[in-house]
Parts: C-alpha cells; sequence; structure tokens
C-alpha cells in the first residue's frame, strides 16, 4: 500500500469533510469501485458446434498471430474439452452432453492472480478494476508467470509474431518475440464504454459481461439466479470468469 | 596471482582449447536464438521452462554444496580439509556464474534484465533468487581469492574475511532454499508444492556437489603433483555418501504421499515420471536409470572396502551426479508441467542449439573452474616448496 503524500491528504481531507456533510464526500469521491467479470453461459454457447465467432473477434483485433504449429501457439481465447477443462483425472463418470461439450476458456482475471505474485518486474500487475494487465514492454521473458498460472491462460512469444498475423489492426500494438501475453478483458474498449469484442461477436448472447460489484449488473443479476461453477476454486485464485452449465 | 595461468604443459592448453571451442559453437547458436528467438529450442506454451532452467537448478546446488568443506575446516576446525577448501569455494564460483548464465540465455528479452533492479518486486521469488545468487559469488570469490592470497604470502587471513566466512554459510543453505521456493510456492503445479522440496533439493546438493569435488580432486591428483590428501577425499567420500542417504529418503517419501494420498492431480505427475501416462513414456527410461544408480552409488559408498577404492569411488561419485543430474534437473522440471493445467500432454525434447547452448556454458564454467584451480594448485606448490 503505497500512498503518496498528496493522495494522503486528499484522503485524509475528504473523510473530515465526509463526516460532517456526507452527500458533499458522496460528490467528490470517485464512484464506486468497479469490478469485471465475465459469465459463459454453456448451454447458449455450445447450440452451434464449431462455432469461433468470439475467438476470430478477439485474436482479429489484438492481433493474435495465426501459428499452425502448437508448439509455438499464441491464443486469447479458445475451446477445449469439458472434461480437460473441469475434471482432468477428477472424473470417472460424467454426463455424456457435458463431457463432449467444448468450453470457452480464457485468463480468468483472478482476484488473488498468482502470475502478479511472481512476476519479477512487475510487468504483470492487477488494476483496480481487477483488470490483470501485462506490460509487454517491461516483460523480460522469464515465464515465471507461466509456471504460475494455474490456468495456461498466458502464451509466449517463442518466435517474432508479426509475420504471421493475417491483417494487422493499427489500433492495437503488435508484440515483439520474447514477451508473455494474454486476454486483456478488452480494456481499451472498456474504457470506450463498450462490451469486450467477444462479448459483442457472440449471436447467441451466450457471453454476459458486466460489474461485480452493481447489484444490477447482468452479471449479478444471472450469478444470482443461476448455478455456476468456476475453474479450480480451490487454489483460492478467485477466477472472475464463471460458468453456467 | 593470475599469470600462473598463462603458463601450463601441452595437455593444460590442448584442454582449454577443447572447452573454446565448445563455447564457440554455444555462443554462435545462441546469437541464432537471440535472432529467431526461444522458438528454436524444444520448450513450448505447455512446457515453457527446459534444459536451461534444469541445469540451473542443479547448479545452484552444486554452488551450494561448498559448505560441505567449508564448515567442517572452519568451524569444527578440521584441519584436513585444508587443501581443498579453497578447490570447493571456487567450485561454488564458477557453478554460481554457470547458474546466472542459464536464467540470462533463458530469457526471451535478455536486453531487459535490469528491469528486475529498476522494478524490484519482492514477492517475486526470481527477484530474491538473483540477489542471493549474486551475493554467494562475491562472497566466495573473496573469500577464495584472499585465504589463497594470504597463503602465499604466508601471512594469516586478513581478519575482515572470516566473518565472511561465517556468513557464507548459511548463505550457502539460503541460495538452495530460495531455487526450490521457485517451485514449491506455485500452486498450480501440483508436482512441485511439496514443503519436502527445499529440503530434497539441499540433500541432493549436499550429494551432486562433493561427488563432483572429489571427482575433480582425483583427477587433480592424477594430472598434477598436488595430493588433496587420501583422509580428506574420504571424508568427502562419508558426506556424499550420508547425504544421498538422506536425498534417497526424501524421494521415498515423497512417492509414499502421491501415492497413498491417491489425490489424482497429484497422481498424474508422478505417473508420468515413473510408469508414463495416457501411453506417454518419455521420462520413464530417464527416471529408473537414476533411481537404479542412486541405489547402486549407494552400496558402493556405504561398504567400507569399495569406497576406500579410489578408483571404484570415482564411478560411485560420477553415479551419483549422473543420477542425480537426471532426477533434479529435467525429471524435476517437465513433469511440473505435464500434463499441462489442461491435462494435455505435450512431449519435449530439447533440439540441437539448446543443446549446444547448454554446452557451452559448461564449457565456461570448466573454463573458469580451470583456471581457478590451476592458480590455486599453483601457489599451494609453490608454498610447498618454501616450507621445505
Ligand atoms: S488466469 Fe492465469 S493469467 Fe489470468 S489472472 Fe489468473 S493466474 Fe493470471
Ligand atoms: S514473463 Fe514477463 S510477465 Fe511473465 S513473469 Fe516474466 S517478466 Fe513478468
Amino acid at each position: 500500500m503505497s500512498m503518496d503524500r498528496r493522495k494522503f491528504l486528499k484522503i485524509t481531507g475528504l473523510s473530515l469533510a465526509g463526516l460532517t456533510i456526507q452527500p458533499a464526500f458522496r460528490l467528490f469521491s470517485k464512484p464506486e469501485q468497479k469490478r469485471w467479470a465475465m459469465v459463459i453461459n454453456l448451454n447458449a454457447c455450445s447450440k452451434k458446434d464449431g462455432c469461433r465467432d468470439c475467438i476470430d473477434a478477439c485474436h482479429r483485433l489484438h492481433n493474435v498471430p495465426d501459428l499452425a504449429n502448437p508448439k509455438d501457439e499464441v491464443k486469447w481465447i479458445w475451446n477445449a474439452p469439458f472434461e480437460r477443462v473441469f475434471g482432468g483425472q477428477g472424473y470417472t463418470t460424467l454426463n455424456e452432453v457435458l463431457k463432449n461439450r467444448s468450453v470457452l476458456v480464457l485468463c480468468n482475471h483472478c482476484e488473488n492472480p498468482p502470475c502478479v505474485k511472481v512476476c519479477p518486474t512487475k510487468a504483470t500487475w492487477k488494476r483496480e478494476d481487477g483488470i490483470v494487465m501485462m506490460d509487454y514492454h517491461r516483460c523480460i521473458g522469464c515465464r515465471y508467470c507461466m509456471a504460475a498460472c494455474p490456468y495456461g491462460a498466458r502464451s509466449f512469444n517463442w518466435k517474432d509474431p508479426r509475420p504471421s498475423i493475417n491483417e494487422i489492426n493499427m489500433d492495437f500494438p503488435t508484440r515483439m518475440k520474447g514477451v508473455v501475453e494474454k486476454c486483456n478483458f478488452c480494456e481499451e474498449r472498456l474504457a470506450k464504454n463498450l462490451l469486450p469484442a467477444c462479448v459483442e461477436a457472440c449471436k447467441e448472447k451466450g457471453l454476459i459481461f458486466g460489474d461485480l460489484n452493481a447489484t444490477d449488473s447482468d452479471v449479478r443479476k444471472i450469478l444470482k439466479s443461476k448455478f455456476s461453477i468456476l475453474r479450480k476454486p480451490h487454489l483460492g485464485t478467485e477466477p472472475k470468469v464463471y460458468y453456467i452449465l | 596471482m593470475l599469470e600462473k595461468a598463462l603458463h601450463g604443459a601441452r595437455r593444460y592448453w590442448g584442454w582449454i582449447a577443447l572447452l573454446l571451442l565448445i563455447v564457440i559453437a554455444g555462443f554462435i547458436s545462441y546469437l541464432v536464438q537471440l535472432r529467431e528467438g526461444l522458438g528454436i529450442t524444444g520448450m513450448s506454451r505447455d512446457v515453457s521452462w527446459g534444459l536451461y532452467i534444469a541445469n540451473f537448478t542443479f547448479l545452484v546446488g552444486v554452488a551450494a554444496s561448498a559448505v560441505m568443506v567449508v564448515l567442517p575446516y572452519y568451524l569444527h576446525n578440521y584441519k584436513q580439509f585444508g587443501k581443498i577448501t579453497v578447490l570447493g569455494e571456487f567450485l561454488a564460483v564458477s557453478a554460481v556464474i554457470m547458474s546466472i548464465m542459464f536464467i540470462f540465455v533463458d530469457l526471451g528479452q535478455p536486453s531487459r534484465v535490469f528491469n528486475v533492479i529498476f522494478y524490484p518486486s519482492p514477492s517475486s521469488l526470481l527477484f530474491w533468487d538473483m540477489i542471493v545468487l549474486t551475493v554467494y559469488l562475491i562472497l566466495n570469490l573473496l573469500i577464495g581469492w584472499y585465504t589463497l592470497d594470504a597463503e602465499h604470502k604466508e601471512e594469516p587471513v586478513p581478519a575482515w574475511v572470516k566473518p565472511l566466512i561465517i556468513l557464507s554459510i548459511p548463505w550457502a543453505i539460503s541460495i538452495h532454499t530460495v531455487t526450490a521456493f521457485i517451485y514449491s510456492g506455485l500452486g498450480a503445479r501440483a508436482f512441485w508444492l511439496t514443503a519436502l522440496l527445499a529440503p530434497r533439493f539441499l540433500a541432493s546438493a549436499f550429494a551432486s556437489g562433493p561427488a563432483l569435488l572429489i571427482i575433480i580432486c582425483i583427477i587433480i591428483k592424477k594430472v598434477t603433483r598436488f595430493d588433496p590428501g587420501k583422509e580428506a577425499i574420504q571424508k568427502v567420500a562419508q558426506i556424499v555418501t550420508y547425504a544421498m542417504l538422506i536425498n534417497v529418503f526424501f524421494l521415498m517419501v515423497e512417492f509414499f504421499t502421491v501415492y497413498y494420498s491417491k489425490i489424482p492431480e497429484h497422481i498424474a505427475h508422478s505417473d508420468y515420471l515413473l510408469f508414463g501416462l495416457e501411453g506417454h513414456m518419455t521420462l520413464v527410461p530417464y527416471m529408473w536409470v537414476s533411481i537404479i544408480l542412486m541405489f547402486i552409488s549407494l552400496i558402493l559408498l556405504i561398504n567400507p572396502g569399495t569406497r576406500k577404492n579410489e578408483n571404484i569411488l570415482v564411478t560411485a561419485c560420477l553415479m551419483v551426479f549422473l543420477s542425480i543430474w537426471i532426477d533434479k534437473g529435467l525429471n524435476l522440471l517437465i513433469p511440473g508441467f505435464t500434463p499441462s493445467p489442461l491435462n494435455e500432454i505435450f512431449k519435449y525434447r530439447p533440439t540441437l542449439p539448446e543443446v549446444l547452448i547448454t554446452l557451452g556454458i559448461y564449457a565456461i564454467g570448466f573454463l573458469i573452474l580451470t583456471i581457478l584451480f590451476k592458480i590455486a594448485i599453483e601457489m599451494k606448490l609453490l608454498a610447498k616448496k618454501q616450507d621445505s
């Protein structure tokens, strides 16, 4: 918790004012802190078999290279079998429908992100709104964060990605070889009050995005009414990507 | 003192030339890696650390093991180690340099390595590892150099070196503990998530490092006029024996916990290592070779008859070294990544450039070791001549 003098004075000043005139305090303080989250509704999501709308939208927008070789692959959001995402060796019997279903996976923007803790250069950090960010210019490419992420959400640029980008989007930076990257919850779109690209691209409305702290947000409403599951909750990372079966 | 490294027989220069050749091959491969990226290695999205980090881990152990000759000599005044303590310290110096180089070649953006200092992150174990390794390197360089110098001038070791020597003892433990913590603090990787990892690292280090020291001492005895002393070598052999016993015990304890608790997430990694998983058997032969070598070496080391025979002892030490290099190198690293968080199995196989870079770093290490040992031995021989 670092706090410079200015910030300290501002906060104490505001708190003192707040003691006497509550409404004024409300006016000056920051609006309620946002906490971004995503809900993936697997029922809606797998209606169309082999649908890649969200993946393509994300990868196109963010200049994610298309490397055929799985060894060098970079991916921000992708599909994997339910069994592998949620169970591994844990399930011996599993509902046939679920078992064969493919599940969308991406960075969980964990509340307690192990990737942030291990980064020796603070190239990975968590914003106040919960988005786990990457600074491609500070990353030294040690890949400690890849070892620490329990979800395999991070990719490394084993090669120069630029020649493998089909069509470069000039509005988003490309990366260089030797750095790590991952989903950023479309923070550049959130800043413009737009929904993440994958959410917008999904015609089945299988992806729901919003502020977990706002009682009236779509994510809060759906999480209140439906049963949801998380990936590896026992690790205490508190993922902010929820799944509805 | 450095000039001592500049005189030598043909055999000495032949050895240096051979090492330089390997260094050049490694360096050229590194230039290719710099241009092309780490994609030229066998590493992948799923197995994101490989041969480099495996050797880094192993060599930190070799570096830490110097404490096994420093401690008896300085704390218990065990005089027999007088001749080899400096050798142990110099072995530590070259091992630390190698391990730092292994981290360096593993970086995707090596030109940014100073970001670790510009943006220090105390929550990252990698940050601490860098600090403890650097300090340990400086400690051993200073201690080794000034004790030799004192010996040369036939003066007592300068007073300020003494506290450094004492400090180097816990520091040696710390470098290997921090290295173990790099792995054992990760909830993501069940294979490494064990509190026994640091003690296991220390036990295996105290077996493999001194085993290497014995091998080197016996080589030195053969090719130079310097004799490290039979008694000293036997004492180090005892240290290797005890450390190896503890190491094997720890390994069995780990497997007991995994297989008795039967937690699938934990079993998967050990299965991949010991028996193969979903038909993938890559590491299985290596692991069993390692286990068999561990037990044979133990028989040879425990039995006084075989241990006291220096030829058999060297063989046993080679077995110790090789078995731990396998067990604590790739066989510690790869099962941590396999199966991946999405329960997939990706086969890692080091590529030729990766192997050449690795050999190149070892060659640099041996070059440093040769030069430091050459100086040390010449000085010691000189001191002896003046005595008589
Ligand atoms: S999912 Fe992985 S990369 Fe994303 S915040 Fe969590 S630990 Fe970090
Ligand atoms: S690879 Fe980059 S982001 Fe990941 S831990 Fe290392 S410096 Fe941080």
